[in-house]
């Protein structure tokens, strides 16, 4: 071996990059900084930009002049109600996704043995592997009048019940497949994954000496849940409800494949500017997801809901 | 300790398994009131589950724990008088110092303004004082592990687990930590029972310790007695440094095959020259290794016939100046040297 072998060029680099710690970070950074600046929060922006624009009423033609009549346009009764909607179905998905993820969560982190807990995790993510068309379809397909929902109903003799719950005022419907709990029930199915995973990652970071101390210091298995537990695993629900909440605020395939066909804000985006052309209208609505997202994070954040972190 | 109401916990024939291994073997020791009490070992001789035991976390698969007399068999750890100092510290990270130090006093439904001055009396206590607001991330290691101490004691427990508390920090704090505990265990005149793998906090803190290995305890005695007096070669070579000598060796030095540990500081040396005292052991070697250590210097002699023994000596200055390569006699008083059950390992 020669005591001073040349370089390659590929050392030489090497060298340079260690010597100059920023160009290896300038380097490494400069595509993902380039693709969120200017191609993603670029986007958002000719978005929120269209928004301000308006539709000649006479001609149909945008008028590219800065003007508040699109917003004017927006908050008129019939819109109000597609906000109210589409943010009260994402609350409840949100809800209900928590009240089931915790438990599986919970039982997954604490409880599971490690080939327990490698099939529930492969349980939780197999939906995601297959088509979300496919399985919003069979959904309306389990749901409906004829479907497998309905017929079971039959077999335990709780038609009665079935009906009943379909009798409910504004919720129900003539069969599941064709109301609010239909597209609740679809909704809260293809999101959960979303919640559990979050949920799941917050509670592996709680030490188990956390639950030992507030035991050995008195605390009854209830309050060590209140007061430790649940405290700490807050950042994961949180995670998981802005994954739930703003995917629910923004779908607009599942209300219309399962439920009553009355709009949500995604379906009213893609109906205004695909059939109505009224892009400027379009891009008004989707900046109300964005608001309502800012002031739920405000919010989770007063309520100390990151403090943990 | 044979009076029952002066024994704060008790183990009798305790074992706890986990599958194949055998944590807690058989074990069973008396903690009086009021005392400072060490369990002693390396990593995996059982000392963590014993405390683990006594905390409720664990329940022994045989035996009997009492705990203030009391069979404990089935009580949960909140159900239990005694409170534990985690070894990570185990604070609540979303609760201020004050919160973590009240807690115990949260969960039993104290009034608040009780809480509070309890608190804070009990953060006075561990020079904490005026730190009540702050985040547990916002302290240094020695003081969460004050808060640990301050969140156990504020319960006034009746006995007090400690579980290798000082084995997250640096040397020089976990000497003055050492001193604190004791003096704060003689105010508080809590039973603390210590767990750590250390030898010389052990030895400078307990009242009484127990030497586990493999999940047994090999010997229980007041420090100066497991130190001067080793039953094993385990205890010998575990507590301090230990010469073990045995078979041909120890016929030779002892005329005796039967092992035996002699301690390196107890070994006198003299020039090869020299007369031992009347009645000593005495053999002759070659020094083949001198290391200085600061107060002391540390011999290696290798002996006439095989063998080696190692000798520590004080830097005293004056004494016998001795290097590498030079011929010495070593000798020792007969009483010194401590007879072992068991093979020496």
């Amino acid at each position: 071996m020669t005591a001073a072998a040349r370089p390659t060029p590929l050392q030489r680099l090497s060298s340079l990059l260690y010597l100059h710690p920023r160009l290896l970070l300038l380097l490494l950074l400069a595509p993902p900084l380039l693709w969120l600046g200017v191609i993603y929060l670029g986007s958002l922006f000719a978005l929120l930009l269209q928004s301000f624009y308006y539709i000649d009423p006479f001609s149909g033609t945008i008028v590219r002049e800065f003007s508040l009549s699109t917003y004017r346009e927006l908050f008129t009764a019939a819109n109000a109600d597609i906000f109210l909607r589409t943010v009260l179905m994402a609350a409840a998905v949100t809800v209900a996704a928590a009240i089931i993820a915790f438990p599986v969560a919970y039982y997954m982190v604490r409880h599971a043995s490690l080939k327990m807990k490698a099939l529930l995790f492969l349980g939780v993510m197999l939906p995601l592997w297959s088509s979300y068309l496919v399985r919003v379809y069979a959904w309306k397909l389990l749901l409906a009048k004829e479907g497998i929902v309905t017929w079971f109903a039959e077999q335990l003799h709780l038609t009665w019940l079935l009906d009943a719950i379909l009798a409910i005022p504004v919720i129900g419907g003539p069969s599941l497949s064709i109301s609010y709990i239909g597209t609740f029930l679809v909704f809260l199915y293809i999101w959960l994954p979303f919640m559990i995973l979050p949920i799941v990652a917050a509670l592996e970071r709680v030490p188990r000496s956390l639950t030992e101390a507030s035991a050995d210091l008195g605390a009854r298995p209830g309050q060590t849940f209140r007061k430790v537990v649940f405290p700490l695993a807050v950042p994961g629900v949180v995670a998981g409800s802005i994954f739930t909440f703003s995917l629910t605020l923004g779908d607009y395939i599942i209300p219309r494949i399962v439920g009553n066909s009355r709009p949500f804000i995604g379906l009213a985006i893609y109906q205004l500017q695909g059939v109505a052309g009224n892009i400027p209208l379009a891009a008004a609505f989707t900046v109300v997801p964005i608001v309502v997202m800012a002031v739920y994070l405000v919010i989770a954040r007063r309520m100390g809901a990151f403090s943990a972190l | 300790m044979s009076n029952p109401d002066s024994t704060a916990v008790s183990f009798s024939s305790v074992s706890r398994v986990f599958g194949e291994v055998r944590a807690v073997d058989n074990v069973s020791f008396d903690v009086g009131e009021g005392e400072f009490f060490s369990m002693l070992g390396p990593s995996g001789s059982g000392k963590t589950t014993c405390l683990r035991l006594i905390a409720g976390f664990e329940q022994p698969d045989a035996g009997r724990i009492l705990v203030h007399g009391r069979n404990v068999e089935g009580v949960p750890p909140y159900e239990r008088d005694v409170n534990t100092v985690f070894q990570d510290y185990a604070l609540f990270p979303h609760m201020t110092v004050y919160e973590n130090v009240a807690y115990g006093l949260m969960i039993r439904k104290v009034p608040s303004a009780e809480r509070r001055r309890r608190a804070e009396e009990m953060l006075e206590m561990v020079k904490l004082a005026g730190m009540g607001e702050r985040k547990p991330s916002q302290l240094s290691g020695g003081q969460r592990q004050r808060v640990a101490l301050a969140r156990a004691l504020i319960n006034h427990p009746s006995v007090l687990l400690l579980d290798e508390p000082l084995g997250a920090l640096d040397l020089k704090l976990r000497e003055q930590m050492q001193d604190e505990l004791k003096s704060l265990q003689r105010r508080v005149g809590i039973t603390f029972i210590y767990v750590t793998h250390d030898q010389g906090e052990a030895l400078a803190m307990s009242d009484r310790l127990a030497v586990f290995n493999h999940g047994r305890i090999e010997q229980i005695g007041a420090p100066g007695e497991i130190y001067e007096h080793p039953a094993t070669a385990f205890v010998a070579g575990f507590v301090g440094v230990s010469n073990l000598c045995e078979g041909a060796l120890a016929q030779r030095l002892a005329g005796s095959t039967r092992p035996f540990a002699i301690r390196p500081e107890k070994i006198s040396m003299l020039p090869a020259s020299g007369a031992a005292p009347d009645g000593a052991v005495t053999v002759l070697g070659k020094v083949s290794a001198a290391t200085y250590l600061g107060s002391t210097t540390r011999f290696v002699v290798a002996l006439e016939g095989g063998g080696e023994l190692t000798v520590v000596r004080q830097n005293s200055g004056g004494s016998l100046s001795v290097t590498p390569g030079d011929g010495v006699r070593l000798c020792w008083s007969r009483a010194l040297m401590q007879p072992l059950q068991g093979p020496a390992k």
